[in-house]
């Protein structure tokens, strides 16, 4: 059966070790301690009706539909609120029980709209396959009494409706809120038969706290709560297992389609990442892969002055191949290359990098995780050994202290936060270091213990100041740091950490947190139980981002916060397959697996496989080949799946690079911002209409699975192949099983990878191979993965990003809840009611000082551009630093933000922009000076 | 490329290493290493003619400089 009828336990499943023995309708069953007699009996195989308990909330015991007899004990108790017994002898089935079960349910029933037919989730309703468990058919009090049939719709949010009339208040949406979001927008308002769902105070959906998660909807046992597409394109028929193709949690939803459409995404209560919850990218926003806006054909064009010409696949294909041929034939093998996607699968992101390497003969190619986590790559990678995160995501729940540095997960992780607010509910404290007050700081039943409110570009004086608390008070886990750990290296660390330059009150200065608060932030990272840090985008997006994530390392090493559950050094990856992209080789100086494209046995082994001589030498990263397009020497590059015009920093540089090529080709589902620069555009293909594999940032390997045939006739990976075909490089796969087979050929850490394990497994994470044929949750369990741990010693280098009298605010970005990098497909759904601008936070001091108000507009420019947006005053943020999101091109950020950049990566220094901040006039939303305006559809260039 | 750009480059690695390395020797072979590692050929070269034709007004720092050497000494090797 499709959707949320997935076999359900009625109660969570509870992990004692202690075993109870006790009979159920005469049958004996052995559950762990703790277990409700309602989940005993439903793994015997006995299913004891029920409408407010579902094994994903804690139970509830108010629908009284779930009463049992126990031999000896007066009454009927429900069955969801009773523990088990030793010996305890249940009865789920007698007369009394099914009389007065039928009597609830005819209550129930006496105020819910009678014709069935109208039910949306018919079929799927468990009011209505409990009415007919119990035997409830018809109603015998009439329909004369008060009841709440007539009660008003709440259609305001755009993805679900809510029909009181419906609503059997069991608290299933009040307590998903709570216990599975964790965002406590529902309550029950009222008393007895006026009790009713409020979102807020008894507001609408859309204006309450609610954001969208959909726990309410997935919770609901009737069609109260129900999905707008439900109603609109009626019961799916199939149901495709996939995984989400927005963040990297990378959730496992069950996509349910009618035809070739789909009528709704249900997280997948299997999903090891998301235990059945979502957000609202995942479970709502996928309206874009059907939008209007999809170029479906392929088209090309001489120069980008002229207007596009449609050609069919071949032609376009055999256009891109030519003139990539020729620039080559002219300029060098260097001349050309491309960027893979963190968007599209691993098996196209292979596929990529291997025509880059095997067919263009260079290995100019590079992906967009250079402008995100590269440092986390070279940081994990230099001190522990492997470039990923340590964890899976349910380690958190073994966390005793959760530091979180420069990332914002119920933003851009919404679901894990939903996990690690979960933990943080049950008494870990949290630490959170971040220049604005994110969510996390305090929300509601959460609050940190310590928030860190450092300046940007300061995280490395912090991270050292913690670490000297830890030194030079004794809190450092010797043991862990003598057995596991590279010892002349640690002293040498421990010597520079102790100066006094390294110390809280010395650091102070730099990251304007007060001494003692960085003292006691750090006492409690070391000295609370398992320590572990969550990190994102604001600990790599800097000039010393790699040395961050070196610091962080060296941090949780001498604390031994490695290489068990509860603990470790975890990046939080912003798109679903940063990792996977990564992973599969899309640096220019590694191939898969992490492996230095020097290293002449590992090219052996590439050369055998592609039978194809592979250059030795690493070339050039995302931003090499801008300054080398300007210079001449890189003339034409393929980009799947990335709109470099528009994340990539200082626009006018990017397309200043973009306009001196000679062929760009660009693949992709729309006709991006960096399509305006563009010579070929191939239509692309989104997560829905392929197969392939995504890897998010636990490491796990998850199917995409097609669910409905790609749009415009190919998926990507069939693209490439034909593209290295034609360019003389041929490509011949059947499926993308094959692809990974090869990868796992060619690959240690993948070599136990396929798609049966996958079709067997769920997921696995790596490294999978014979020693772990299931995967490695947690890693470093025992050794690190170079051997010993090295400490590196990271001095803090303040970056050459200054304020001064010109420019005296500093600027950093980030993102929010309901929008998704820069926009391309939230943008295109509903999603924009909540976001449909990017504005600008600055303190209230700051904006008063300025003559700026609430809503207005301002000019905000940097030494490299300027741009016009409204501005939100709040204290979100402190004097002196503005924050805002780069998700809308209309006010184009990063036409401000710097080519500065990190000095081990050359990822870009976003978090980090010297800015002035003044009045802009009513003038209406003015286009980001210089920069791209709205891409126009092709439609309108033809 | 933008000369400017890929000493500020240089200069930033070299500034790592000096920092993060017990002695000087080995900053400049770690910067000489890291640029071998991580840039593409034509940015090696670049560099190296940049210090042949800027000798003594570069503003490539010591430990650059030194590991720029250090590159255009190894030759075919290193570049």
């Amino acid at each position: 059966m499709l959707s949320k009828t997935d076999r359900d336990y009625g109660t969570p499943a509870r992990t004692s070790a202690t075993l109870v023995t006790l009979a159920i309708d005469g049958r004996e069953i052995t559950v762990p301690e703790g277990t409700s007699v309602m989940r005993a009996a439903a793994l015997a195989d006995t299913a004891i009706p029920r409408l407010c308990a579902t094994d994903a909330l804690e139970p509830f015991g108010s629908c009284r539909l779930c009463l049992i007899e126990i031999e000896g004990r007066n009454g009927y108790p429900a069955s969801c609120t009773t523990p088990v017994e030793a010996g305890m002898k249940v009865r789920t089935r007698s007369p009394m029980l099914e009389r007065l079960r039928r009597g609830v349910m005819e209550l129930y029933m006496s105020d819910h709209p009678a014709d069935r037919a109208t039910c949306a989730g018919n079929g799927n309703c468990e009011l209505h396959a409990m009415a007919d468990a119990v035997g409830v058919g018809e109603v015998r009090y009439g329909w004369a009494g008060r009841n709440h049939l007539d009660a008003a719709r709440d259609t305001s949010n755009p993805y679900f409706a809510f029909d009181p009339a419906r609503c059997i208040v069991c608290s299933r949406c009040v307590r998903a809120c709570e216990e599975v979001q964790g965002t406590f927008a529902l309550t029950i308002d009222g008393r007895g038969f006026d009790s009713v769902v409020s979102p807020s105070q008894r507001q609408p959906f859309l204006e309450s706290e609610c954001v969208s998660c959909g726990a309410c909807v997935q919770a609901c046992p009737t069609d109260a709560l129900i999905e707008k597409s439900m109603l609109e394109r009626g019961l799916p028929q199939r149901s495709v297992t996939t995984t989400c193709g927005y963040c990297g949690v990378g959730c496992s939803f069950k996509a349910e389609v009618k035809g070739d459409e789909v009528v709704r995404m249900l997280p997948n209560r299997d999903g090891m990442p998301n235990h059945g919850h979502s957000c609202v990218k995942g479970r709502f926003a996928w309206g874009y892969a059907t939008h209007p806006d999809r170029v479906l054909t392929p088209m090309v064009r001489e120069k980008i002055t002229d207007a596009w010409r449609v050609v069919s696949w071949d032609e376009a294909i055999g256009y891109a191949a030519r003139r990539l041929k020729d620039i080559q034939t002219r300029h060098g093998n260097g001349a050309i290359g491309g960027i893979t996607s963190s968007r599209c699968t691993n098996e196209e992101t292979y596929l990529v990098q291997k025509m880059v390497r095997a067919a263009f003969g260079n290995n100019n190619v590079d992906t967009c995780a250079r402008v995100c986590h590269s440092p986390t790559g070279y940081g994990l990678k230099t001190t522990l050994g492997t470039s990923a995160g340590t964890q899976d995501f349910d380690s958190v729940l073994q966390a005793d202290v959760i530091l979180v540095i420069g990332c914002n997960p119920t933003d851009g992780h919404p679901v894990f936060a939903s996990l690690m607010k979960r933990r943080l509910r049950q008494g870990a404290k949290l630490i959170v270091a971040d220049p604005r007050a994110i969510d996390l700081v305090r929300t509601p039943h959460i609050e940190a213990a310590y928030h860190l409110q450092l300046l940007p570009g300061t995280n490395v004086a912090l991270i050292n100041a913690l670490a000297h608390v830890v030194l030079s008070e004794g809190l450092a886990d010797e043991d862990f740091v003598r057995e596991r750990c590279e010892g002349p290296a640690y002293e040498l660390w421990k010597k520079f950490i102790l100066e006094e330059r390294n110390s809280p009150e010395a650091a102070a200065g730099a990251t304007g947190v007060p001494a003692e608060k960085i003292r006691a932030a750090a006492r409690l990272y070391a000295t609370g139980g398992n320590a572990v840090i969550y990190y994102g985008l604001g600990v790599t997006e800097h000039s010393q981002g790699s040395t961050m994530v070196l610091g962080m390392a060296n941090l949780a090493m001498a604390t031994g916060n490695l290489g068990r559950p509860g603990v470790g050094v975890n990046p939080l990856r912003g798109q679903n397959n940063v990792q996977g992209s990564c992973d599969m080789g899309s640096f220019p100086h590694e191939l898969t697996g992490y492996r230095h494209i020097s290293d002449a046995a590992l090219r052996a082994s590439f050369e055998h496989e592609w039978k194809v001589r592979l250059d030795a030498e690493p070339g050039l990263r995302i931003p090499n080949m801008f300054d080398a397009a300007l210079d001449g020497s890189f003339r034409g590059i393929y980009i799947q799946g990335e709109d470099i015009a528009q994340s990539d920093p200082n626009t006018h540089h990017v397309v200043a690079a973009l306009s001196a090529m000679e062929c760009v080709i660009v693949h992709d589902i729309f006709f991006n911002e960096t399509a305006r620069y563009a010579h070929v555009f191939l239509p692309g293909s989104s997560f829905l209409e392929k197969d392939g594999t995504f890897t998010n940032s636990e490491r796990r390997i998850s199917r995409v699975r097609k669910v409905m045939p790609p749009l415009a006739g190919k998926a990507d990976w069939e693209v490439t192949c034909e593209l290295s075909t034609a360019f003389g490089y041929p490509m011949h796969y059947a499926h993308p099983s094959e692809i990974m087979d090869e990868i796992a050929r060619l690959t240690p850490t993948f070599a136990g990878v396929n798609y049966e394990k996958l079709e067997r497994l769920g997921s696995v994470q790596w490294p999978c191979n014979d020693k772990a044929p299931a995967g490695t949750p947690v890693m470093h369990m025992g050794s690190f993965v170079r051997g010993k741990g090295r400490f590196v010693i990271t001095e803090y280098i303040p970056t050459d990003e200054r304020t001064s009298p010109r420019f005296p605010l500093i600027l950093t970005t980030g993102r929010i809840l309901s929008q998704y990098n820069v926009g391309t497909q939230t943008r295109r759904t509903p999603n924009v009611v909540w976001h449909h601008e990017d504005l600008l936070e600055i303190h209230p001091h700051d904006a008063e000082q300025r003559g700026v108000s609430d809503g207005s507009l301002v000019r905000v420019s940097s030494r490299v551009g300027e741009t016009t947006m409204r501005a939100h005053l709040t204290e979100r943020v402190p004097p002196g630093v503005v924050y805002t999101t780069f998700h809308h091109q209309s006010s184009g950020i990063n036409i401000v933000t710097t080519e500065n950049s990190d000095w081990a990566t050359n990822c870009p220094e976003y978090k980090v922009t010297a800015v002035q901040v003044m009045p802009a006039g009513d003038a209406g939303v003015r286009r980001a000076a210089g920069g791209p305006s709205d891409a126009a559809h092709p439609a309108a260039g033809r | 490329m933008e000369i400017h750009h890929l000493v500020t480059m240089a200069n930033q690695i070299a500034d790592f290493f000096r920092t993060s390395s017990p002695d000087r020797a080995e900053a400049v072979a770690a910067t000489a290493q890291h640029l071998r590692n991580f840039w593409d050929p034509r940015m090696r070269r670049q560099i190296v003619a940049h210090l042949h034709d800027h000798a003594g007004v570069s503003e490539l720092n010591e430990i650059a400089h030194d590991a720029i050497r250090l590159l255009e000494h190894h030759g075919a090797a290193m570049l």
